[in-house]
């Protein structure tokens, strides 16, 4: 009798159900694993470099350049491998781009996502959503392309005088190649991102709360700004977070338009700040990633990625923060 | 038709509504928004149709069967047919390991997760992922594929494994695709209301039954629209086809059983890239008919989104 329970086709059912959960479960340790893994190997990876310069590694050095051919000629010489490196440049390059990237497409995408939800006529919002989304879509690779064929010429050719290039001739050759490129397209390239959020977030305000602001007259314009972008807010802070990260990775499009030096552009400089050349994290590691076989530049090249890899853990837990005061009003991101 | 329907809404600009009256910071942010509206919309649009033309003028039939040759001039150093082929294969090998993964990421989440603490942390790893740059998911990638171990997903001379391979590109390119299928199953799951559920347990249904024949079919838009995310994303990266695809422009495969696989090639996004002016073959105008064909695949690809999206739309539940 025991047994014909046990073959009973619910029991079977249930059975399966529940093999079905263990091996679901299984899945996701398998693949929380394996991003331990990445976490571990990279940072293990990276120790040398960390070990061997102390806080110095995030110090600004003589010449970014050269320090990365020493470190990957000393793989090939007989002698000890040469750990020296001062990341103070690419740091620099990189905070300088991302941040104003992000200052520049926040404001751009919350003007745009407001116009879209509120102000745009119905042709121009039908219009305009799939062309956000397509932008959001194209490869960095193209953009970059477009950077250097026509931005890059452009800004070598008609911004930059001769006196500008005299100017700083003696630390660095103007070519175009700039951070005001890596810039412009880098916005063009986040907005998007930012904008698609936001306009989630603008849409689920409660339309009463709008329509009581205008039914005591107060004006479209100053309603939505008022009431709709601040109870949004949220959602922008989310946005932003999601589009900085994207900022802080891109490599292929920063190694093509900002000029590949190892140079950190010095606001002293005045305008002429924004047409040099820069070095972001992500296109450091690159262009040096056929380096990789020499073990010092290995390490070396971790510790970047290390840097990228610790920026992104710190953005997911600021956006996973920023969701808490979201939920409890039930609003889902 | 008896039933009373309600007046249909006014035209909402009254006479009190003009902006004539505003206050004039109110008219200058409203005339910002239209301005940046219209200049967003006249940016975008005039790349896309400035590729178009460029691609259109320079693309040739003959690039889409011929394999990229070293030579002196453009007319020698061929078609782009291996990177086509190469951005499919690499595209349905880290689809194939990214969407049975995501999915089954995405139920446990939405139908399971327990316990809690393991679905919280799965949630921020998901999260992180998505937020970490594709150049670091290569590195790591070199890391992995370069140990002796895994020798066997790419070539190695003397037992030293060179880790580059259309099996290790894909496999992270599949990192990238993972969080977008986890968050899109994961809505769709999330979107169907319990009552459904509830009939399904009802007629004696296990849970991964109902699973499997009523939640999956039923949040099948936004599971194809996640899919379709990751196959966009994968196409569009580079940095991970340049450190684990090898340099070559051609297929170069390796010795031994699915040599192909195991061994180097290129996608598009790489041909782009080597025959841009920053990159080693600098011939722009492959360049731009190469962009040309990868901007068409985005283009059909977001069309067939849309698609999707407005087929599932008919598809709602009554309250």
């Amino acid at each position: 009798m025991a047994t014909q329970v046990h073959d009973d086709p619910g029991a079977r059912a249930l059975r399966a159900d529940r093999r079905a959960e263990l091996m679901l479960g299984a899945l996701v340790l398998g693949v929380l694993g394996f991003v331990l893994l990445l976490i571990v190997f990279v940072f293990r990876e990276a120790w040398p470099s960390f070990a061997n310069n102390g806080l110095l590694w995030f110090a600004n050095g003589d010449d970014f350049d050269r320090e990365i051919e020493e470190i990957f000629m000393s793989a090939n010489l007989l002698q000890e491998p040469v750990y020296d490196f001062r990341a103070w440049p690419i740091l620099w390059s990189t905070i300088v781009i991302t941040t104003l990237s992000v200052v520049i497409s926040f404001i751009a995408a919350l003007f745009v996502s407001v116009f879209v939800v509120e102000f745009a006529p119905e042709w121009m919002r039908r219009i305009l959503e799939p062309v956000i989304r397509l932008l959001a879509s194209v490869p960095s690779v193209i953009l970059g392309l477009l950077g250097v064929l026509i931005l890059v010429p452009f800004i070598g050719e008609q911004l930059i005088t001769d006196d500008q290039r005299r100017e700083v001739s003696y630390v660095v050759s103007l070519s175009g190649y700039s951070l005001l490129a890596g810039v412009l397209i880098l916005s063009l390239m986040i907005a998007p991102l930012m904008i698609a959020v936001f306009v989630d977030g603008l849409r689920s305000v409660p339309r009463g709360w709008l329509e009581g602001a205008l039914g005591l007259g107060v004006n479209r314009w100053r309603t939505f700004w008022k009431i709709g972008v601040r109870t949004a807010r949220p959602a922008l802070v989310a946005g932003t977070v999601l589009a900085t990260a994207r900022a802080i990775g891109e490599s292929i499009m920063l190694a093509m338009v900002c000029g590949g030096v190892g140079f950190a552009p010095n606001p002293a400089d005045g305008l002429i700040f924004f047409l040099e050349p820069a070095k972001p994290i992500p296109a450091a590691i690159l262009q040096a990633s056929e380096e990789l076989t020499s073990p010092p530049m290995r390490d070396t090249i971790f510790a970047m990625a290390s840097i990228l890899l610790f920026s992104s853990l710190v953005l997911s837990l600021a956006g996973w923060a920023v969701k808490q005061p979201m939920k409890k009003y039930g609003v889902r991101s | 038709m008896s039933v009373a329907t309600p007046p249909a809404p006014k035209e909402r600009r009254s006479a009190r509504d003009s902006s004539a009256s505003w206050r004039w910071t109110d008219r200058l942010g409203l005339a910002f928004a239209w301005v940046l509206g219209v200049m967003f919309l006249l940016i975008t649009v005039g790349i896309v149709i400035y590729l178009m033309v460029q691609g259109i003028r320079f693309v040739k039939p003959e690039y889409f069967v011929t394999s990229p040759s070293a030579g002196f001039s453009e007319s020698e150093t061929g078609g782009f047919l291996d990177p086509l082929v190469g951005t499919i294969v690499v595209a349905s090998l880290a689809m194939a390991i990214a969407f049975p993964v995501g999915l089954g990421v995405g139920v446990w989440l939405s139908e399971y997760g327990r316990p809690t603490w393991l679905a919280r942390i799965t949630e921020s790893t998901v999260e992180m992922l998505a937020g970490t740059p594709s150049i670091v998911f290569a590195l790591f990638g070199v890391l992995l594929f370069q140990h002796p171990a895994l020798g066997l997903f790419s070539q190695s001379t003397d037992g030293v494994v060179y880790g580059r391979s259309f099996f290790a590109a894909a496999a992270m390119l599949a990192l990238i695709a993972l969080p977008l299928v986890v968050a899109n199953v994961r809505e769709g799951l999330q979107a169907i209301p319990g009552h459904v559920r509830e009939a399904s347990y009802a007629v004696g249904k296990t849970k991964i039954a109902t699973t499997r024949r009523v939640l999956l079919p039923a949040a099948r838009p936004s599971v194809v629209t996640g899919a379709m995310l990751g196959v966009g994303r994968v196409i569009g990266d580079t940095a991970v086809i340049i450190l684990l695809l090898g340099a070559t422009l051609k297929i170069v495969p390796a010795e031994g059983p699915v040599g192909e696989l195991r061994g180097t090639g290129s996608t598009l996004t790489s041909f782009v890239f080597q025959n841009a002016p920053t990159g080693e073959a600098n011939q722009p105008e492959k360049a731009f008919a190469a962009a040309f064909v990868l901007l068409a695949m985005v283009l059909i690809l977001n069309f067939a989104m849309d698609v999707v999206v407005r087929r599932g739309r008919r598809l709602t539940w009554g309250s």
